[in-house]
């Protein structure tokens, strides 16, 4: 059997570890137009920063390749699928024929209809080349930068670019910060807390206009407010980076359409991860989830299936663990409820901002927020996940010492003393 | 493989598991007086639940379809691929708490007293045998053993 995944992070090394549960002995070729290996895309803020050394940046051991006999093409592109061929074209000339292939060529930075963006010293935060030339624009003497959006990108990238002596100014359309994961309460905390670390925002804004001849001077926001600086960062967020199969008869809607067992539209051909449009438990419809844990799950089941072990993946929730300095977030699922059908409870401690939201819906947890208090966050997730009417002990989902001595006895010691998840 | 299973009908909720979970991961392992008064002292890896009457202690479940590994953007989650025990390896982890996030049971805590990391119940597999917890248990509240 010979395997083709294409892409190199979480949902292909997922995928390899799937085959490798089913199949020890099928060929494996990952081809990745990166030329590193295998790393931890969401630790390029934590390198920036320099938190995380290079070497400490590997997702998965340095001989992982070996271990799972995986024959890396790093830093060679893929040009193009032959479906009928069943073969990819490499950059080169050259192909990488399969008997299953698994696209995971993750996401692409969404860019604004903004001129200019061509410019010297504008960057996307993605990829590790994308640091590696932030990092070398402020040995250059870069001091100032400003950052599209105030999403998880966009405030990673802030935070490591204070961290590093830049002056940061981030813009957001929204009227909030992390609009996509925090409602206005626990957002306005959290912009207390960043502006003290040294962060100014321009919120319900947008860049434009780009300033600079060939390098950028500065920007020109939409209430026309003149910021400048060298550096501009765009991070409005990612999209599925389904070049590849541009002009091709594979179903793509935003993203490449699977099944619960990852396969598209053309057989013999799985998608996962940021590039793939799966299923949402919480929203009941497919949906692009650009998360690491999502890629990662979506890859081991592609992988399972693509060696021949019927597996469904039951799908994945919107989930996001963040922090800044000593402030940690956790939240998932619905956050921000719009209809009536939603209950929701709420505490807020803006003090030591402090902030615990539960969405219920029918009896069930859709989504919560914990903002600094996170601990434990986690049995809210699986209770959701497991859709477990959480009436009998609603009363202590907003307790920091919630825990399963409030569950029902039963429920309990079913979830605690038998077989395990 | 053999896990830790709490019985919280004899449970006192002394919390003697956490002293001897605390006591097994700092740095002197064998001695009580010197884990809580040099050094740094580690969080305990097992939590005691209580809600008078009622009493158990809990820590990782060691699932065999781990969510924590699956979410760990480092890496450091993983299972041991020889003895099937969750293990964070430490030195990779950067305490982003999306294991926190993920793990159903809530086992996983932060450990702060040095560089942010995940802390979690290792079966104390680096000692062999049985886990602090349970060969200190007064009560035998706690039992290693195989389930299915």
């Amino acid at each position: 059997m010979n395997y083709v995944i294409i892409g190199n992070s979480a949902a292909a090394i997922g995928a390899v570890e799937g085959i490798r549960q089913v199949d020890r002995q099928g060929r494996i070729t990952i081809i990745s137009d990166e030329p590193y290996h295998t790393y931890s895309r969401p630790l390029i803020s934590y390198w920036l920063a320099g938190k995380v050394a290079e070497d400490r940046m590997v997702y998965r051991d340095r001989n992982f390749y070996e271990n799972n006999n995986v024959n890396p093409l790093l830093g060679v592109k893929a040009e193009k699928i032959d479906f009928e061929g069943k073969k990819v074209i490499l950059a080169g000339g050259a192909d990488a024929p399969y008997d299953k292939l698994l696209i995971a060529t993750g996401g692409k930075p969404i860019v604004p209809p903004l001129e200019g963006l061509n410019k010297q010293g504008v960057f996307s935060f993605l990829k590790f080349d994308d640091v590696k030339e932030i990092k070398k624009a402020v040995s250059a003497g870069s001091k100032k930068a400003v950052i599209i959006g105030a999403g998880l990108i966009g405030l990673k990238a802030a935070e490591a670019l204070v961290k590093i002596g830049v002056e940061v100014t981030v813009v957001e359309l929204a009227n909030r910060v992390l609009p996509a994961i925090l409602d206005e309460q626990a957002a306005a905390m959290v912009q207390d807390y960043l502006g003290k670390y040294g962060m100014k925002f321009k919120l319900n804004n947008t860049v434009a206009r780009v300033l600079g001849d060939s390098a950028v001077t500065g920007v020109v926001l939409q209430d026309g407010t003149e910021i400048p600086c060298e550096m501009l960062v765009v991070a409005i967020g990612v999209q599925p980076n389904t070049d590849l199969v541009k002009d091709t008869d594979i179903r793509v809607n935003r993203g490449i359409v699977v099944n619960e067992k990852m396969e598209t539209s053309i057989p013999n051909v799985y998608a996962a991860g940021d590039v793939a449009e799966g299923f949402d438990i919480v929203y009941g419809a497919s949906r692009v989830l650009p998360l690491l844990p999502n890629a990662y799950q979506q890859g081991e089941a592609a992988g399972r299936n693509m060696a021949g072990a019927e597996t469904a993946f039951a799908g994945g929730l919107a989930m996001n663990a963040i922090g800044f300095g000593d402030l940690p977030m956790l939240t998932a699922g619905i956050i921000k409820p719009d209809s009536e059908e939603y209950e929701v409870l709420a505490k807020a401690e803006p003090e030591t901002a402090s902030y615990r939201k539960v969405v219920l819906r029918d009896g069930c947890i859709v989504g919560y927020i914990c903002l600094n208090r996170v601990d434990r966050a986690g049995i809210m997730t699986g209770l959701l996940k497991d859709k477990i009417d959480v009436t009998p002990f609603k009363d202590r989902l907003l307790s920091y010492d919630f825990g399963y001595v409030d569950f029902p006895e039963e429920f309990r010691k079913s979830r605690l003393s038998g077989g395990v998840a | 493989m053999k896990r830790v299973y709490a019985r919280e009908e004899v449970c006192a909720g002394c919390k003697l598991c956490e002293v001897h979970c605390i006591v097994a991961h700092s740095e002197y392992p064998k001695d009580i007086v010197k884990a809580f008064k040099k050094g740094i002292r580690p969080v305990a890896r097992v939590i005691v639940e209580e809600n008078r009457p009622v009493s158990f202690a809990l820590q990782c479940r060691h699932c065999d379809d781990a969510p924590c590994t699956k979410a760990c953007i480092t890496g450091a989650m993983h299972r041991d691929p020889e003895t099937g025990v969750v293990v964070n390896e430490e030195e990779r982890c950067v305490g982003c708490w999306t294991c926190i996030l993920a793990c159903p049971f809530g086992a996983i805590k932060r450990d702060e007293t040095g560089r942010k990391v995940a802390s979690k119940c290792d079966l104390c597999s680096k000692n062999d045998g049985v886990p602090a917890c349970v060969a200190h248990c007064p009560n035998e509240a706690l039992v290693f053993e195989e389930r299915n």
